[in-house]
């Protein structure tokens, strides 16, 4: 009944809003007459819904449409994103992108032709790299700031906020600054190479990841390292002993969730890695590819093939990310998901319950029947 | 048809009654060596004596001048109303309290002859010796039942001979070993409350302490499991010193062999009222004030 007043509402108000603009006047675009129109009909069905039922009613009803356009609103750019990327990156993706480079590609050939494996394998060393370095430091400065007493906890996590809230080019740039410019001629190890672009994603992924794990190790309950501590145990032993362990899940959890962030960062590998068309699978010398750094060059190119080979590229980073993604939600369930399948486990009852034969089915109730039957 | 069983007589028509039953020839077992702790603290209970024993948070002065032996070997109960001292005591006992930021203490601790909290003692090696078990129980969630027990092995530098045998025997202590022998490899925290709690206490022996320390350690479990860890309790006297605090009037007058009354006015620091055996403290009490907490008329 809901659904029919709901669907009269709307159909009333779209027709009167026609009536209105395209009649009566000259119209207001596409955009004023879905929003009048999308006004209207609030009205409309909370008038209708006050005249059916009630006024109760009709506010719920009234919220409840208006809690579901903004979920629609907000879902639809999302949902329009990922539907994007996949129309445009699926015709130019082949399983030729995973195995090949860009050797020899033309711009007049197909976007088919060639591939992006040196950009997946740039970025997955550089971001392994990334994490191999922010990883520790991470997690050293998440037990600092919950497991230490120190007076230097205030300003290391001020600096620590402060780092996560840092654009991600001025690391790229900080970088570049400090290492690149005066380094470079000395050694290649300090010039464009895949492994300035891990430091200058560490400087992003260490605060995504210490405030991670911080927030994982505050989830210890504190009575597990007084009990450590009563057993007669160091507190760094039972940092590493009870506390880690315990949070496990939780800090694979954030390592996957800093890597996932880290392999779409597109402006720390600018001044770092370069970009490469061709395959480089040093990370400590020469110019290197990454899959951000591989979209941006192509979406920027005049021809559609090109345009359509960054598109693939975004599909399969996209992919790649989701499947992080993926993995550390089931890592982070774990726990609970082992505690569910023991209790899915058959059990057998202990004795079999007898069950009340025909004849003696509730006894009380044949003998109360007779005495009221005669009255 | 008669109902009386005869036995038929046997190869060499002998009464089987009267019969020499030859021995079975049983497996010889390799006799059992009970599991030797290396590195582990001095065998055997010891003496806990405060000597005007003071605790502070911060400004505040919770505890003033405790005087109170607890016996090798024995159970001490400290009882006493909410918010006396009892718990701040006991953590003195193993130097937890000075965990608790802007805790502070005063007096002497002694085990046996060392005062605990003397210039070349180290907390850990204390903690080794006074065990401690907490009011709400605290299994190590990531370790199997059989982790949990040697829990204390792998965070202290503590060897021990043969862990299986100190396992079971840790847990036959804390009479949980039945429950859980088959399933020695299940995470500690699938127990039942009152079975995780023996679990704590069988972690807490496995290292072998001279001195246990209890915090309550029934209040969170059912009359069943409390029993259970009464009984364990009776079990370990004479093994290890063992102090509890508890709010359960019947349970020290059960298990403790030496009582303290405890009792704080309002804003003002807790203090010993009186102690002395647990039949004279619950029968015939120097203190009016203890003849009213332990028959109940207040507190």
């Amino acid at each position: 009944m809901d659904w029919i007043t709901a669907g009269a509402a709307a159909a009333s108000s779209i027709a009167l809003c026609w009536l209105i603009f395209s009649v009566f006047t000259n119209g207001i675009g596409w955009f004023g007459f879905w929003l009048v129109a999308y006004v209207v009909f609030l009205g409309i069905y909370f008038v209708a819904t006050l005249d059916r039922i009630g006024r109760l009613a009709a506010v719920d009803r009234l919220m409840t449409v208006a809690a579901w356009s903004a979920m629609v609103i907000v879902a639809v750019p999302l949902v329009w994103l990922v539907l994007y990327v996949l129309v445009k990156g699926l015709p130019a993706l082949r399983l030729g992108f995973f195995v090949h480079t860009q050797k020899g590609v033309t711009p007049s050939q197909p976007a088919t032709a060639g591939g992006g494996l040196h950009a997946i394998v740039g970025t997955l060393e550089q971001v392994g790299i990334a994490l191999v370095i922010s990883l520790p430091l991470g997690a050293m400065t998440a037990i600092f700031l919950n497991e230490t007493r120190s007076r230097l906890r205030r300003p290391v996590r001020i600096f620590v906020d402060a780092m996560s809230g840092m654009p991600s080019v001025v690391s790229g740039l900080f970088i570049y600054a400090t290492l690149i410019i005066p380094l470079a001629k000395d050694s290649s190890l300090f010039g464009y190479n895949g492994f300035m672009a891990s430091l200058a994603l560490s400087v992003t992924m260490m605060p995504t990841i210490c405030r991670a794990i911080e927030v994982v190790l505050r989830l210890v309950p504190g009575g597990l390292r007084e009990a450590g501590l009563a057993l007669g145990s160091s507190r760094a032993k039972v940092v590493w002993s009870v506390v880690l362990p315990t949070a496990s899940s939780g800090v694979a959890t954030a390592a996957i969730l800093g890597i996932a962030r880290e392999a779409g960062e597109t402006a720390p590998l600018l001044f770092t890695a370069f970009g490469y068309n061709l395959m480089n699978a040093n990370p400590f010398s020469g110019p290197q590819e990454s899959l951000p750094l591989f979209i941006y060059r192509f979406i920027r190119e005049p021809l559609a093939s090109s345009i359509a080979r960054g598109f693939a590229g975004a599909l399969v980073l996209m992919v790649l990310i989701l499947v992080l993604f993926a993995i550390a939600r089931i890592i982070g369930r774990d726990r609970s998901k082992a505690r569910s399948k023991r209790r899915w486990m058959p059990t057998v009852p202990s004795r079999p319950r007898p069950r009340p034969g025909p004849g003696t089915e509730r006894p009380s109730a044949q003998l109360a029947l007779p005495s009221q039957e005669p009255q | 048809m008669t109902d009386i069983y005869i036995a038929p007589p046997d190869r060499n028509g002998q009464d089987p009654a009267t019969a020499q039953v030859p021995a079975v020839p049983t497996p010889e077992r390799p006799p059992k060596q009970p599991p030797v702790l290396i590195g582990g603290p001095p065998p055997g209970a010891a003496t806990l004596e405060a000597k005007d024993a003071c605790a502070w948070f911060g400004d505040h002065l919770v505890l003033e001048g405790v005087d109170l032996v607890m016996p090798a070997g024995e159970v001490t109960a400290l009882i006493g109303p909410s918010g006396c001292g009892k718990s701040t005591f006991l953590r003195l006992l193993n130097r937890m309290h000075e965990l608790v930021p802007g805790a502070a203490m005063d007096g002497q601790i002694l085990l046996d002859t060392d005062d605990i909290y003397g210039a070349a003692m180290r907390p850990q090696q204390i903690r080794a010796r006074i065990g401690m078990v907490f009011q709400k129980p605290n299994p190590f969630p990531a370790m199997s039942i059989k982790d949990n027990v040697l829990a204390g092995l792998k965070l202290t530098r503590i060897k021990c001979t043969d862990k299986d045998a100190l396992v079971e025997q840790s847990l036959m202590r804390a009479s949980l070993w039945k429950e859980v022998k088959d399933r020695l490899d299940q995470p500690g925290g699938g127990l039942s409350g009152g079975q995780q709690q023996r679990l704590c206490i069988a972690r807490s022996l496995a290292v072998a302490p001279n001195v246990l320390l209890m915090d309550e350690p029934c209040s969170a479990l059912d009359p069943t499991s409390t029993r259970r860890v009464e009984e364990t309790i009776d079990e370990l006297r004479g093994q290890v010193t063992i102090v509890i605090v508890t709010h359960n009037m019947q349970q020290a007058h059960r298990v403790s062999d030496r009582c303290a009354f405890f009792l704080a006015e309002e804003n003002e620091p807790g203090y010993v009222v009186e102690q002395g055996d647990t039949a004279k403290m619950f029968e015939d009490p120097d203190d009016p004030r203890t003849l009213d907490y332990v028959q109940g008329r207040f507190g």
